[in-house]
């Protein structure tokens, strides 16, 4: 075992570890010593290739189909330089202030919140895309939403430069996209900060984590580890924890140090999510322009968010229920198709939890509530509407008697598409918003402080949406990096004293 | 070992039930179908492969009890037939061993470079530019131009 030693060592590179890692940069700078360790690869410009399945297979865990324990859902996270921020859509809401409010952290409150939220939007260039640039799927929406008696919000977005290939979930392949990975990780790098990518986090140990660094398989893409391949033993003073919401409960429970801490694992949550297509008379641009520009959040009242989305043929056809002819004709439609994604907010609950196997790979137990199958269906029916609002000739829907509801029932939605029709297994459903497992709040409740401060291990900090208490209800990345944000604000203050 | 060898006719004749493009495949095709589920199997646990294994000599003895042929030998009405009741299987087990399958038939088959550009899907990294219209960066040159 090769044995390293710094001041803080950060696990994770994206949305959380990336923004720890950029906010201690004055630190390093001051000539603390601090490392990232990433379990992906750090890819070069030209490795962007938007090629689906060669790109999910580099970018995402188990290629973006990561199983639930019943197999009844899979999550997508990224694992690479940059972490899931590589791979999301840029869509940079603050959290709102009722939730912030409902998770009643002791310590944390909405205006802290929002306030650095806020500078991250400008570091990130956040702003609204002209109208000029969205495409027609995203027209639809909006004029579809609208006849159908809902307001569309617009998506502000962290791109610079932005092609609109459509290609966000793929990894951005003109680099427009302001991921970790394009701003907080150079920033840090720049200030000193060391980066070791291919570094799998295999425990902690008392102020310490042990990392294997891998070798580089032969033809894969991406860069060799900056480290020599073994397994070192990195000793820090601070250890910040910012491997996702299933990666840093796992990595807590696979230590024999922290697997007994209170509720790790515990209050996971996701955004249970459902592509829907509808079909038009003519074609629209739909693989063309940013993909996921307006969206409906009804969230508050029934439970859901709609968003556009703009998937690729693979992923596409996964989504569709059902096979054989009619599938066929569904996905020979492409060019025609306008597609939303259906999101559920889920309330956290303790059922759903995330667990490691014998080898300490990490599991996640999971079921939909019948209150995210109530809100799901919702959700499908307001799509419906919208569809049909906008002109579709057809629609999708995967919890109808039939999937495909013709122009002619659009006034049948309600009888079509029903809970009893929902059936596990049968529906393709999966999430990329993952939450809990490491929540914060008061220690008799939680893991954390509202600082990420681990109870009782004051040395070990927690900086991703694992600390979520519940559900947000909206596209977290920006909220992870306001959380973590404070996070490095008090690593710097015990660093200092 | 390669998994798909040992199931490789009753696989081929699910796959072109799910995908019924998929019979135009010549053998080329066949090899870049089979190639990339492969791949994507060396991807997923050992445990992931048993089971799509067992999951497909389960529908050929499926076939044989209820039909009294193997899959491959049975038309293309009885094969639907089979494969639909899986899918709307009353166990969950089974429905989410079929969606597994026909994941990875869609992803053989809808992966293909050349695929993709039969049903018209078009996404370029020029993005805007490489259908004739300016993105957001032309745009704002446009603008600043008087």
């Amino acid at each position: 075992m090769i044995e390293r030693t710094c001041d803080v060592v950060i696990i994770g590179s994206g949305a959380g570890g990336g923004t720890v890692a950029s906010a201690l940069a004055p630190l390093a700078r001051a000539g603390h010593r601090v490392l990232v360790i990433e379990q992906g690869p750090r890819l070069d410009d030209h490795e962007f290739t938007g090629r689906e399945v060669e790109m999910a297979s580099v970018l995402y865990e188990d290629g973006g189909g990561f199983l639930t324990a019943d197999g009844t859902m899979t999550l997508a996270f990224g694992r690479v330089y940059g972490g899931s921020t590589v791979v999301y859509t840029g869509t940079s809401l603050i959290a709102p202030e009722r939730v912030i409010r409902a998770w009643n952290v002791p310590g944390l409150d909405f205006a802290d919140v929002a306030r650095r939220s806020r500078t991250y939007m400008e570091q990130n260039h956040v702003h609204l895309l002209p109208p000029e640039v969205i495409n027609e799927n995203n027209q639809l929406f909006v004029a579809g939403a609208r006849a159908a008696g809902y307001t569309a919000g617009q998506f502000p977005v962290n791109v610079r430069g932005c092609r609109g290939s459509s290609l966000c979930n793929l990894g951005c392949p003109n680099g427009a996209k302001l991921g970790t990975h394009r701003v907080q990780l150079p920033i840090a790098e720049a200030a000193g900060v060391e980066v070791v990518t291919r570094a799998e986090a295999l425990r902690l140990e008392e102020r310490a984590v042990v990392v294997r660094i891998h070798d580089t398989p032969p033809d894969a893409a991406g860069r060799p580890s900056e480290w020599a391949p073994g397994e070192y033993r990195i000793s820090a003073r601070l250890v910040v924890v910012a491997a996702g919401a299933v990666g840093t409960p796992a990595l807590l429970l696979r230590s024999p140090l922290t697997r007994r801490l209170a509720g790790v694992g515990h209050g996971f949550t996701c955004h249970p999510a459902l592509i829907l297509v509808a079909e038009h008379d003519r074609e629209i641009t739909n693989d063309v322009g940013h993909p996921k520009s307006y969206y409906l959040d009804r969230a508050e009242e029934e439970g859901f968010v709609l968003e556009t989305c703009m998937y690729f043929p693979f992923t596409t056809a996964k989504n569709l229920t059902g096979f054989g002819h009619e599938h066929r004709v569904l996905m020979r439609a492409f060019p025609r198709l306008q597609m939303i994604l259906v999101l559920a907010c889920d309330k956290a609950v303790p059922e759903n939890r995330v667990t490691v196997d014998r080898s300490g790979r990490p599991v996640v137990h999971y079921t939909f509530t019948p209150a995210v199958v109530t809100s799901l269906v919702a959700a499908m029916r307001a799509s419906a509407r919208i569809f049909f609002a906008a002109g579709a000739r057809r629609v999708h829907a995967p919890a109808a008697r039939v999937p495909l509801i013709e122009r002619q029932d659009a006034q049948r939605i309600d009888e079509l598409i029903q809970e009893r029709y929902f059936l596990p297994g049968r529906v393709s459903i999966s999430a990329a918003h993952l939450m809990g497992g490491c929540a914060m709040g008061a220690p008799d409740r939680s893991v954390t402080d509202a600082w990420g401060r681990v109870h009782e291990l004051p040395w070990l900090r927690i900086a991703d949406a694992s600390l979520f208490p519940d559900s947000l209800e909206i596209n977290p990345y920006l909220t992870i990096m306001a959380l973590a944000d404070r996070v490095a604000e008090r690593i710097t203050q015990d660093l200092v004293e | 070992m390669p998994s798909l060898v040992r199931v490789r006719p009753v696989f081929r004749a699910v796959a072109i039930t799910v995908v019924p493009e998929a019979a135009l495949l010549d053998a080329a095709g066949w090899t870049e179908f089979e190639a990339l589920v492969e791949r994507a199997l060396r991807q997923r646990p050992p445990r992931v492969r048993r089971q799509l294994l067992m999951f497909l000599r389960a529908i050929d003895f499926l076939a044989l009890t209820r039909c009294g042929r193997r899959f491959e030998q049975l038309d293309a009405r009885q094969r639907v037939r089979i494969l639909t009741a899986l899918q709307d299987s009353p166990i969950l087990l089974v429905r989410r061993g079929f969606w597994g399958l026909r994941t990875l038939i869609f992803l053989g088959y809808y992966a293909q470079p050349g695929v993709a550009a039969q049903i018209g899907y078009r996404a370029h990294r020029d993005g805007w530019l490489a259908r004739g219209l300016p993105d957001e960066a032309a745009l704002a040159r446009s603008r600043s131009t008087p």
